[in-house]
């Protein structure tokens, strides 16, 4: 298979300007005659299911949350970049383009970062006019921070809650189009299968999670904004629901899966405390700029921090990296927290912690200057562990945070299936092998509000569609294959309870798919997983009906599909003989124990076909070419 | 610690639901209190009985997918706390405690601790929103917004639209979250043009899904979990008032 990005050429400055132009248009009369599926209501596709309703188009839009407001977009804290340049501190849309392509490592497109770094501009104006409450100074002009080691303020925010203001925005826009019957919303509905006919995604099967009723929903084009994967680990930072569900089935009907294995871990999370533990909770990486992380020199040393002498620490971070100290980039400080802890450094009952610590912070600024940077993460980290980091250090870990892939999407974020369009944490595209800070926030809106609303009507004004209904035998085969999944889960009547495999899956991904990999880690779990999973489907133990609400039976879909991307990302791990960004491979470092990146061998993006649950799927590679931004080392010493 | 639980248990909205006890007898204190129910649930599947449908999804406290009645109070006894984020050790060995679904008239039960509160998006769609089709927009800085106006509005806007506040409420009202809704918009700038009308069709459609009026009891503003001011519920008011007449 030819993978064909469609990327503009010339001019990186003007080729989102020039594609667009060449983008055939749908008259504004004949809208209204083309139905749009929209698959998951956060960021992206809150967005893309308003602007594409906006625009005329006849919208059907589904989410598994009992509301379209609660997906986990929400939960974003630190803010959204821009290239506004209000500060006058030497940012453009050059430098963000410039800072996303380096921070990703190297492995994402330029025209697609390029645009993205363009349209971050309008984002800001859209959501100030939608009455999202950004920081103001005291003058009424838009406030910027700094963020994620950027060397301009180019962060727009919202106190903690950047992400739940942005996504209001967009769920208000949203409603308002079902207000007035342009978007018919389904919300407790999970697809569980996308409908191809004739090579075109023409539609989607939902199981309506109140009812249990499995429906089709035909349409012309299908886009998915359905989020990341982070919950294949188990723990996470992502809320519970979240799954790779609608886009894998939607790769088992043909869609390409581009870099399964590209997976950021975000530093300051507050570590696991006991086995029930059910998810992870992140603290924004703001708290670097002033608490200092150590353990230590010693293994073993379980004293109380506060009666381990100057002497006897190792502030790690600052150690090695004099330059950027405490603030290197997540990959970074995260892999610097795991070594010392497999040193035996590691502090608090498991070990498995470093402490942060704001000892010195408070007395050099006082205990009230802390409370007003910080008073909010400090009372949630008292809320979760009951200790009183006033008094005592914080402890962290390193937890599963974002998905850099997806699946596979060319410039107009269509996959390899004509129809269906990809949008948000879901697709593979803009961030690389790495993600910036507050920049999640700025790719999902994008895609919604302002690319896939223009890309999309190419598609529909150059494609002729026949009638369809539901009769076709296409619909009713996949129709057929959802209520064979469920009939399934629901008569294996095993032993164990979906969670408890779910766990373990997390425990063995997290272990050798996680934050360093190996070959050998990796042929383990390779080895591993395919007997896991037909343990599963042997031995699992769903209640209940299929006929009203359960959500065990929800959680064991999910979780099926995770065994099965489970082994594709370790396989897409072991593939990548190199170390990139998120993706760090033990035997590939430099003597400094930096990622060893292999822009010989490696600098293309790696898109899988599915070839059948157990063969080996085939992998077909998108050459990647830098014109602009030099690929170079990074270096934070 | 051990605990007692009596929890709600209703198979679907058309059955009758029945309280029935559980004994916990090794909760760990750092447990949330969404972890403690997937404790329980786990020791009924074991058992073969079906666990307790609740809602949940961040478990961070912003999404506001979770809550429960508990011992009579909305999301428990913490003050300015989700249910995700309430954590056991603030019970006692030996508490017995009593989990009930959101009770009111325009939250159905679905099933267990789970209730449709869909008429919270549909008093969205009558009006929390500004007309603003994408694309439209000026300068971000081409409106400038007072600091003041932009802090009130946003603490208006931390509204998790959980639904404690109509839970706890005698009257099963939605003013808290209608009004929150009605106050983020209508201190900022942007909100002003379509004010009247958002009061006026936010209120009427919170009356058509059945919610109550509010009486100004305030037990609304003690249970919310982002701690929304009754505040919000005034400029509720005067904006209804203002609008019915300009009507006339």
């Amino acid at each position: 298979m030819e993978l064909n990005g469609k990327c503009p050429t010339g001019p990186i400055e003007t080729r989102w300007e020039r594609h667009r132009f060449n983008l055939k248009l749908v008259n504004p009369a004949n809208k209204r005659k083309y139905t749009i599926i929209v698959v998951g209501t956060g960021l992206a596709g809150g967005a893309a299911a308003a602007s594409l309703a906006e625009l005329g188009y006849q919208v059907k839009c589904f989410c598994y949350q009992d509301s379209p407001r609660r997906a986990h977009s929400i939960a974003a804290q630190g803010g959204i970049n821009a290239a506004k340049n209000y500060h006058n501190d030497g940012d453009s849309i050059y430098r963000l383009f410039y800072d996303t392509v380096k921070g990703g490592d190297f492995r994402a497109r330029e025209s697609n970062v390029y645009r993205l770094a363009q349209i971050s501009v309008n984002i800001i104006d859209q959501c100030v006019a939608q009455g999202v409450p950004f920081a103001r100074e005291y003058s009424g002009y838009l406030d910027n921070r700094s963020f994620g080691g950027a060397q301009v303020s180019r962060t727009f925010y919202a106190r903690g809650q950047t992400g739940q203001q942005l996504l209001l925005g967009a769920y208000q826009a949203l409603e308002r189009q079902i207000g007035v019957g342009q978007v018919e919303m389904h919300d407790r509905c999970e697809m569980l299968d996308l409908i191809v006919i004739d090579g075109r995604a023409r539609g989607i099967v939902t199981r309506d999670l109140r009812t249990g009723k499995i429906e089709s929903h035909l349409g012309d084009a299908v886009a998915l904004g359905t989020g990341g994967y982070g919950n294949v680990f188990y723990l996470s930072t992502n809320a519970k629901g979240c799954n790779t569900t609608a886009i894998w089935r939607a790769h088992k009907r043909g869609a390409l899966f581009g870099n399964p294995c590209f997976t950021q871990i975000h530093p300051t999370c507050i570590p696991v405390s006991g086995e029930y533990q059910s998810k992870l909770t992140l603290m924004s990486e703001s708290l670097r700029n002033d608490g200092r992380v150590w353990v230590p020199l010693k293994s073993g040393d379980k004293r109380d921090p506060s009666q381990i002498p100057e002497a006897e620490r190792d502030y790690f971070l600052e150690r090695k990296y004099p330059s950027f100290g405490n603030l290197v980039p997540r990959d970074v400080a995260s892999r610097n927290a795991k070594s010392v802890c497999d040193e035996g450094r590691g502090v608090g009952e498991t070990g498995l912690a470093v402490f942060l610590d704001f000892r010195d912070a408070i007395q050099r600024l006082g205990a009230g200057v802390i409370k007003e940077r910080y008073g909010n993460l400090f009372d949630m980290y008292e809320r979760i562990t009951g200790e009183d980091p006033y008094k005592s250090p914080m402890r962290i870990y390193p937890a599963i945070h974002y998905t850099m892939g997806g699946l596979w999407v060319d410039y107009n974020l269509m996959s390899t299936i004509p129809g269906l369009y990809v949008i948000g944490e879901a697709n593979f595209s803009d961030h690389g092998a790495n993600r910036l800070g507050a920049s999640a926030l700025m790719q999902g809106l994008a895609d919604g509000y302002f690319v896939l609303p223009n890309t999309i009507g190419d598609y529909l004004a150059s494609t002729k569609f026949d009638k369809l209904d539901a009769s076709h035998s296409a619909v009713k085969d996949a129709e057929a294959n959802v209520a064979a999944i469920t009939k399934r889960l629901l008569e294996t009547k095993g032993t164990r309870s979906v969670d408890s495999f779910h766990r373990e899956l997390g425990r063995i991904m997290w272990e050798y798919c996680g934050m360093a990999r190996n070959a050998e880690g990796l042929k383990h779990a390779l080895g591993k997983i395919p007997e896991m999973r037909e343990q599963y489907w042997r031995d699992v133990r769903v209640l209940g009906a299929g006929d009203e609400l359960n959500q065990s039976l929800e959680k064991a879909g999910r979780v099926a599909d995770f065994f099965e991307l489970a082994e594709l990302m370790c396989l897409d791990a072991l593939e990548r003989n190199e170390s990139c960004g998120g993706h760090f491979r033990e035997e590939y470092q430099t003597p400094e124990g930096e990622a060893a990146r292999d822009d010989e061998r490696y600098s293309y993006v790696a898109a899988w076909e599915f070839k059948g649950v157990g063969n080996a799927p085939a992998l077909h590679k998108e050459p990647l070419t830098f014109e602009y931004v030099h690929p170079a080392q990074r270096s934070y010493k | 610690m051990r605990l007692t639980l009596h929890i709600w248990r209703q198979r679907n909205a058309r059955e009758q639901g029945k309280m029935v006890r559980y004994e916990l007898p090794d909760v760990n204190e750092h447990m949330s209190f969404l972890e403690m129910l997937d404790v329980l649930n786990e020791s009924l599947i074991a058992k073969g009985e079906e666990p307790v449908a609740f809602d949940h999804d961040c478990r961070e406290g912003i999404c506001g997918m979770c809550g429960c009645m508990v011992n009579g109070v909305a999301h428990g006894p913490l003050p300015g706390t989700t249910l995700c984020q309430l954590h056991m050790r603030h019970f006692k060995d030996g508490d017995e405690l009593y989990l009930e679904p959101w009770r009111a008239k325009a939250f159905p039960v679905v099933k267990d601790l789970v209730v449709d509160r869909t008429a919270f998006d549909r008093i969205i769609a009558a009006g929390g929103f500004i007309s603003v089709s994408t694309g439209s927009a000026p300068d971000g800085n081409a409106v400038l917004v007072a600091k003041e106006d932009a802090e009130r509005s946003m603490d208006a806007a931390a509204c998790i639209g959980c639904g404690a506040c109509v839970a706890m409420c005698p009257n099963a009202a939605a003013a808290l979250f209608t009004g929150a809704k009605i106050a983020h918009l209508g201190l900022l700038p942007q909100g002003q043009p379509e004010r009247m009308q958002r009061a006026e069709a936010m209120v009427a459609q919170a009356a058509a899904e059945g919610f109550g009026y509010c009486t100004n009891l305030g037990e609304c503003e003690a249970v919310c979990p982002k701690e929304i001011k009754l505040e919000v519920i005034a400029r509720m008011n005067r904006d209804f008032l203002s609008a019915s007449w300009r009507g006339r």
